[in-house]
């Protein structure tokens, strides 16, 4: 398992999701912390390529031994691409949550809307509190 | 994660990494939550032939069998392990959440029998050593031999005093250690330090469905008989237990079936299961570490019992398409 860590960069979610945004696309993940909280992911449900999906709404599931937890998207958009790679090594997530773990790449149906995610710093705060 | 009144961990190192550590070397549990029951006296034997299923007098001295405790319409209210320690002189293992009910329970039953019921569970912690390495590691520790397999041996492992029982919960070769509290840390740390892993909750549970063992309060409850539970095996109709009444001539309508997806998902506990002949319910679901697909038990109509019959399961809306299968679901590549 990757040790903490949130790069700069990337954009927050609340409900601990990450967004790398490019241009009028961008990957979404879930964060260090909603990996360490679910514990080994053993498997990942992914929506399929052509699906919207709506920001603060769950588009897939992710689940460890124990638990299932909805992943919700922080952007509106498209589903483009989805991560073929968790299907056999689902661990990805927890190895690296920012990289290989990557969850699915949507094409941004309202790229203004990144403007309510949190920043880097604004995000440590809230999982500080959290802890 | 608090469990019954103890503080137990889901996992030290890793779920799936403890698992396959149990399969390939050894791992050891504490399983200390586990209750005590001590049943001792001249009608021993008799009285316990009573209240549990299984036929009490096939227990040699040094020996142990595996048993349901049974309300009067045949409920199940635990499943047990029983060790013969003296001829008059039984130790009965009951699960944490049914201890207090199950002692009370034998405990109302002992009238006109000449014997003494104690609630012994203060007096025992208790460490599962469990893997193909498991008793290489406890050779170096024990004081003689140890047992074989579903038998016990009063002896010292670490220099401490421990009951030794060679059962399980994992479908792995391996021993169970019953000692006094204050004993259990150094028994710990010399089995450690012989090379077993520590395991948490978590993979006892992944361990334990790959072979098919109940989970009382998942696979087994006073809502369901032992004949519906598969554990028809454990009950001696003619010996005249309480609950036998009950189960002679019981015709299930459902039976529990270890089951596998045939596809991607995980069945969960409560989950639907969608037959040909009916509705089931999941009672317990996990991802197989070494299989790795989603495995589970399940009460299904009779007619979907067969091995290798399609069923669905419906987790969360989506239909998981899965297959009955025989257990158990793991067998080791021999």
């Amino acid at each position: 398992m990757a040790g903490e860590s949130y790069p700069e960069g990337l954009k927050y979610h609340p409900e601990h999701d990450w967004a790398r945004i490019e241009g009028d696309e961008a990957t979404f993940g879930i964060t260090w912390f909603a990996q360490d909280q679910l514990g080994e992911v053993v498997f990942f449900d992914p929506p399929e390529v052509g699906a919207s999906v709506n920001a603060n709404e769950s588009y897939a599931e992710v689940e460890s031994v124990k638990a299932v937890s909805d992943v919700v998207a922080p952007l509106s958009g498209e589903i483009v691409a989805v991560n073929e790679a968790l299907g056999d090594a689902p661990e990805k997530v927890n190895d690296d949550p920012y990289g290989d773990g990557w969850l699915v790449r949507v094409k941004l149906s309202d790229p203004a809307q990144v403007d309510t995610l949190l920043d880097v710093a604004a995000y440590q705060e809230l999982v500080k509190g959290a802890e | 994660m608090p469990f019954a009144g103890w503080e137990m961990p889901v996992q030290y190192e890793g779920i799936r990494q403890e698992h396959v550590a149990v399969r390939t070397g050894a791992g050891i549990f504490d399983v200390s939550h586990m209750g005590e029951v001590e049943t001792s006296g001249p009608d021993a034997e008799r009285f316990l032939q009573r209240v549990l299923s299984n036929d009490v007098t096939k227990i040699p001295v040094g020996g142990a069998q595996y048993s349901v405790l049974c309300r009067d319409d045949g409920g199940v209210l635990d499943d047990l392990f029983t060790y013969r320690l003296a001829g008059d002189r039984y130790l009965t293992v009951t699960n944490a959440s049914n201890h207090e009910r199950d002692h009370e329970w034998i405990a109302s039953h002992a009238d006109g029998f000449d014997v003494t019921v104690t609630d012994a569970a203060a007096g025992w912690a208790m460490i599962a050593l469990q893997g193909p390495r498991a008793r290489g590691i406890l050779s170096e520790l024990i004081e003689g031999e140890a047992p074989a397999r579903m038998h016990a041996t009063e002896t010292t492992v670490a220099g401490a005093p421990a009951l030794v029982c060679g059962t399980g919960y994992t479908g792995e070769d391996g021993v169970e250690l019953l000692t006094a509290p204050e004993s259990a840390e150094r028994i710990w740390d010399a089995l450690a330090a012989g090379g077993a892993t520590p395991v948490g909750l978590g993979a006892r549970d992944t361990l334990r469905l790959e072979v098919c063992f109940h989970l009382y309060g998942n696979d087994l409850s006073e809502d369901r008989n032992p004949i519906e539970a598969g554990l028809g095996w454990v009950c001696k109709l003619d010996t005249g237990f309480v609950g036998s009444d009950a189960l002679k001539g019981f015709e299930p309508t459902e039976r529990i079936v270890p089951f596998a997806f045939t596809g991607p998902g995980i069945p969960r506990q409560g989950n639907a299961i969608l037959t040909e002949h009916g509705e089931g319910t999941v009672t317990s679901g996990t991802m197989s570490p070494c299989l790795e697909v989603g495995i589970g038990m399940g009460y299904v109509p009779l007619e979907a019992t067969r091995p290798g019959t399609p069923i669905e399961v419906d987790v969360r809306g989506k239909r998981r398409p899965a297959e009955v299968r025989e257990r158990p679901l793991y067998r080791r590549e021999s």
